[in-house]
């Protein structure tokens, strides 16, 4: 057996594509990055939540008198000090319910939706203080039935959440009858009637996946100082300062340029650092108390109260002829919104089929409101709910054909100019590359023995996001460059940009010091987010390198005294282009404070030309028929990343979607009691897998450029979570015989399906 | 968290005395591993804490002709990492080395494991199938109990207020005996037990017929739980798979499981049987000197 990780490259570059060591590394092994909870201000004060127990209640009256007479408390606050309570619905209009939304998850007014749901907040000379007030707030609860099934929640006569505010589109119908289906959507494309006529082998099977979250180890944390005069700074944990200082900015009523955010480094987020809970929260606290406060949250409310990928259930229908060729296919998803709508089951939509080449198809799909938190970007969302249906379904239909699994999806693998059933048209993308380096892998050509051993393979797609990067770079005099940048660096784009930046002065990596900074001191940037950040800030450093070089050429002209279309810049070196003149870049560098001053190159842009992405997992495991344990014996992780700019870190991205995926597959679950309690809010019993639980996770890179970027890039960091669910689903298959259709497979879950013959 | 206050007496009958002032006030703390856990999640409260680790008596780990004294404050890591020790109960390094994480064997004991009283304790189901005995001091002297009678209910032990485990007592190994220890837990670590078995069997000199043995199972009760009637089965049997799957059903009939995020009932009784059957040929095997 070979353990390597390849890389099937088709361009090199000078830097682009190597394996530098990252600039952020060495204070990150020796414990001296900052992260939130490491901020210590003058004065600071301790903030702390008290969160609803109850996943569905209605709040009659929240007393607070008791916990601000208790010493040492500086502050407390409720809903009622959110400026959203004393407006109007006539004052807000339209965006009545957005903000009413955005502001009651901070701290809740009218109700309590979910277990953990914020509905007061102390600030206090220490935590133990601010503990001991969170006792002493009397809350009057009615409590309600929650609902926590996404199922139950559509029927009619569930409890509804939002009987008041939600005019909805129940079961594609518009209506006027409250529910708590939030939005419907339907895409079709061809006749899937017909397409199903034509079939000779018909699969059609319901699935269900359940909440899992995120699991990033570091906690969410804000420190906010109000200061007197009206200027708000922020510092957490967030992968996207601008949207905090936005959304803050919002809830709170000021003006942006009043709320200045600093990302702290970045525990792990994995999508679910977008949504953010406590910065209104401590800036509240702050302006009631006069003094910097910090709030932590501690791991139960991590899992209680931010926002896990939703739960869902699936149908999924799939035909094929006996040429091996799909006809047809549909699927139905209803996904979990939490306790506000904005469940990701459009984009579980758009990903359900988007591997197949597909006449005719139809996709629907719910938004479905729940008494859980309102859930959160995670990683490829709504992807891996939809992957697991549909690529056990495509499994099944290959081997009623007959078909080996890989060699079907190659049948019917989408290319350049396929059109997916929602409408766009796919440009250069590398599934069946992907495909075939599964059929050449010495995992997949190594054929698998033993009993209870089975191997699944699965595909997975992510379209990738462009959106608004900036970046400003600086000449130092020493022939370095300063580079200013306001994506914060999740799995090392510090140094993926840098690389870029690099690679298009044509100088070293190490001459490039790259900074995220606060949102006062750099341009607007998007969320790290949407396997955005290597493609479109790395774009961002490229023309502003291209705006350095400019100025470089024009500034070498001016000391030569010529004209500047004679002067190139090539490699790092500007050269007239043909007098015996020229400068290093470090020679020019040296000159410019006395030749008319310093070169800053500067760019903010908004790309379109994100490549997709597509990923195929073989995995092999062995099945303890005894305990109904599932063993991962190998796995193959294999992804199209365009140009991997950095591939030590692509292969940890795609071997940490592996892992996360593998997590979701066999173990991770909310568990909730009678009354939509979770009852497993730590690390001991929410089971994410350890270094113990895995084999080595081997990669495969497939480079087909991107002919939308400048080296190729493609997003790397989401689709690799995509196939592990059904590709283990489809080994455990193999293995026992039981197709599993709901997640997680559990040891018990896999004794039972044996007990109940499934 | 509240304030504690923190004693750490060197002397027994100094703890002795904090912990009989105190009354249900005191918690002894011996790894930490659970005590600040509980208390920090205010899970329990109390006013003292009574740090164990400068009490000689509860610091010992002696093995001689009378077995292994086992100090309450011995953290798993010094049992397994002595080799004579080891090698006389490999069913109880089963449990010690499983506990936890490597960093948290460092600091956890037996006795703590014990005094907790939790259900799932991994160690306290070879402690009780080989037949130890705590050792306890109090205001009134010192007493002794069955470890199978030590825990009460989840949580919950046979302590009175002021008393203090002091030590385990195991007998030396009976020739031909083995035990074996083995939890099932959804992960390979760092996991709670969804039901686990300690089996010890002792043999004839032939080593083809079991003249005693005892079956203790965690995780499926209130309580870990002597499974007599199972252990009784196997009394004076040859050594047979039916044999075996008697045991392994009795014992499964000897759990009273609850359904939770953990498990379920018909699981759990399930894997007891399953567990038993597997623990039975591991102790026989080492009853045979052949592991």
């Amino acid at each position: 057996m070979t353990t390597a990780n390849q890389v099937l490259s088709e361009v090199e570059y000078d830097v682009v594509g190597k394996r530098p060591v990252r600039p952020d590394g060495v204070d990150k092994v020796t414990g001296r990055a900052q992260y939130g909870a490491d901020l210590n201000l003058t004065g600071l004060l301790q903030g702390r939540v008290l969160r609803s127990p109850h996943a569905h209640a209605r709040i009659r009256s929240v007393d607070t008198s008791k916990a601000e007479a208790l010493d040492g408390v500086r502050a407390v606050i409720t809903a009622a000090d959110l400026p959203f309570a004393s407006m109007s619905k006539d004052e807000l209009g339209g965006d009545y319910n957005r903000f009413k939304f955005l502001s009651d998850n901070f701290l809740a007014s009218n109700k309590a939706l979910y277990r953990g749901h914020a509905i007061a907040a102390v600030a206090a000379d220490n935590a133990h203080i601010a503990e001991a007030a969170l006792a002493l707030i009397e809350v009057d609860y009615e409590v309600l039935e929650p609902v926590i099934d996404v199922r139950a929640a559509m029927q009619d006569g569930a409890p509804l959440l939002h009987d008041d505010l939600v005019h909805t589109s129940a079961m594609g119908e518009v209506s006027e009858k409250p529910s708590n289906v939030a939005s419907y959507m339907k895409f079709e494309k061809g006749d899937a009637a017909a397409g199903f006529a034509q079939a000779n082998v018909i699969v059609e099977r319901e699935f269900t996946t359940a909440s899992v979250h995120q699991g990033y180890i570091e906690p969410h944390n804000a420190t906010a100082h109000w200061r007197a005069d009206g200027q708000i700074n922020v510092w957490c944990s967030t992968q996207g300062a601008f949207v905090v200082r936005a959304n803050t900015a919002d809830v709170l009523r000021v003006d942006v340029s009043d709320v200045r955010v600093t990302p702290m480094e970045i525990g792990g987020g994995f999508g679910g650092k977008v949504s953010f809970y406590l910065e209104p929260v401590a800036a509240l606290l702050s302006s009631k108390a006069g003094a910097p406060v910090k709030v932590l949250m501690s791991r139960t409310e991590v899992f209680e109260g931010s926002g896990p990928a939703p739960g869902s259930w699936m149908r999924v229908k799939m035909g094929a002829n006996r040429a091996g060729k799909i006809t047809a296919a549909e699927i139905e998803l209803a996904f979990e919104a939490g306790a506000y709508p904005g469940s990701p089951v459009m984009q579980g939509a758009t990903c359900a089929f988007a591997c197949y080449e597909l006449e005719n198809g139809a996709v629907e799909g719910y938004d479905v409101m729940v008494n859980k938190p309102k859930t959160s970007a995670y990683r490829a969302p709504g992807s891996p709910q939809a992957a697991f249906g549909v690529e056990q379904v495509v499994d099944e239909v290959a081997q009623k054909l007959g078909v080996d699994p890989v060699e079907f999806r190659l049948n019917n693998a989408v290319t350049e100019g396929s059109r997916k059933v929602e409408g766009p048209v796919f440009q250069k993308i590398g599934l069946v590359e992907c495909l075939e380096a599964a059929q050449n892998h010495d995992h997949y050509r190594t054929p698998l023995s033993g009993p209870n051993r089975g191997r699944g393979i699965a595909a997975g797609f992510w379209m990738n996001r462009g959106f608004h990067s900036s970046v400003n770079m600086t000449v130092n005099p020493d022939g370095t460059v300063n580079l200013i940048e306001g994506s914060v660096d999740i799995g090392g784009s510090r140094a993926s940009i840098a690389q870029q930046a690099a690679e298009t002065l044509g100088i070293g990596y190490d001459e490039i010091k790259p900074q995220v900074v606060d949102t006062d001191s750099i341009g607007f940037t998007m969320v790290t987010g949407g396997s955005r950040t290597t493609f479109a800030t790395g774009w961002a450093a490229i023309l502003a390198s291209e705006d350095i070089k400019t100025q470089m050429v024009e500034r070498a002209a001016s000391i030569w005294d010529v004209p500047a279309e004679d002067v190139e810049y090539d490699s790092g070196v500007i050269s007239h282009k043909s007098e015996e003149l020229s400068f290093t870049f470090k020679e020019l560098a040296r000159q410019l404070y006395t030749t008319g001053g310093g070169i800053t190159g500067t760019a903010s842009l908004d790309p379109t030309g994100e490549g997709n992405s597509f990923g195929v997992h073989v995995v092999d495991v062995e099945v303890d028929p005894d305990t109904g344990k599932t063993e991962i014996l190998r796995y193959t992780a294999i992804q199209d990343a365009g140009k991997a700019v950095h591939p030590s870190y692509v292969e940890g991205q795609i071997q940490g979607g592996a892992v996360q995926g593998i997590g979701w597959a066999l173990n991770e679950e909310y568990y909730f009691g009678n009354n939509g309690q979770m009852m497993n809010s730590s690390f001991l019993d929410y089971r994410m897998p350890t270094s113990l639980d895995l084999p080595m996770i081997d990669t495969v890179i497939v480079e087909v450029a991107n002919p939308g970027h400048p080296y190729g890039v493609r997003g790397v960091g989401e689709v690799p979570i995509v196939p592990p669910l059904a590709a283990i689903a489809n080994a455990v298959e193999q293995a026992t015989g039981k197709r599993m259709t709901a997640l997680p497979i559990t040891p018990g879950s896999v004794l039972e399906a044996e007990w109940n013959g499934g | 968290m509240r304030a504690i206050d923190y004693q750490a007496p060197t002397s027994l009958s100094e703890a002795v005395s904090i912990m009989a002032a105190n009354g249900d006030r005191a918690r002894p703390l011996a790894g930490g591993t659970d005590v600040l856990v509980q208390l920090r999640g205010g899970r329990r409260e109390a006013d003292v804490v009574l740090d164990t680790k400068k009490i000689p008596e509860l610091n010992g780990l002696n093995l001689n002709d009378n077995g292994l004294q086992l100090g309450a404050a011995v953290p798993c890591f010094q049992i397994y990492q002595n080799s004579a020790v080891a090698a006389a109960y490999p069913g109880l390094i089963d449990a010690a080395g499983m506990i936890g994480s490597i960093q948290i064997q460092g600091r956890a004991t037996v006795g703590g494991n014990l005094c907790n009283a939790a259900p799932s304790g991994d160690t306290i189901p070879p402690v009780i199938t080989l037949s130890g005995e705590a050792h306890i001091n109090g205001p009134n002297g010192w007493r002794t109990m069955p470890a199978e009678n030590f825990c009460t209910g989840p949580g919950r032990n046979a302590l009175e207020n002021g008393e203090l485990l002091v030590a385990i007592q195991l007998p030396a190994p009976a020739a031909n005996s083995g035990t074996a220890y083995l939890r099932f837990i959804p992960r390979n670590e760092m996991d709670i037990a969804v039901a686990g078995v300690s089996s010890t069997v002792q043999l004839d000199a032939s080593g083809q017929t079991i003249q005693s043995a005892r079956i203790a199972l965690a995780s499926v009760g209130p309580t870990p739980i002597l499974a007599t009637a199972a252990g009784d089965s196997l009394a004076g049997k040859a050594i047979s798979d039916d044999a075996i799957a008697e045991a392994g059903q009795l014992a499964s009939e000897a759990a009273t499981p609850i359904t939770d995020m953990r498990g379920t009932i018909r699981q759990r009784h399930h894997l007891v049987d399953v567990l038993t059957r597997r623990t039975l040929n591991i102790a026989i095997r080492r009853a045979r000197g052949e592991e």
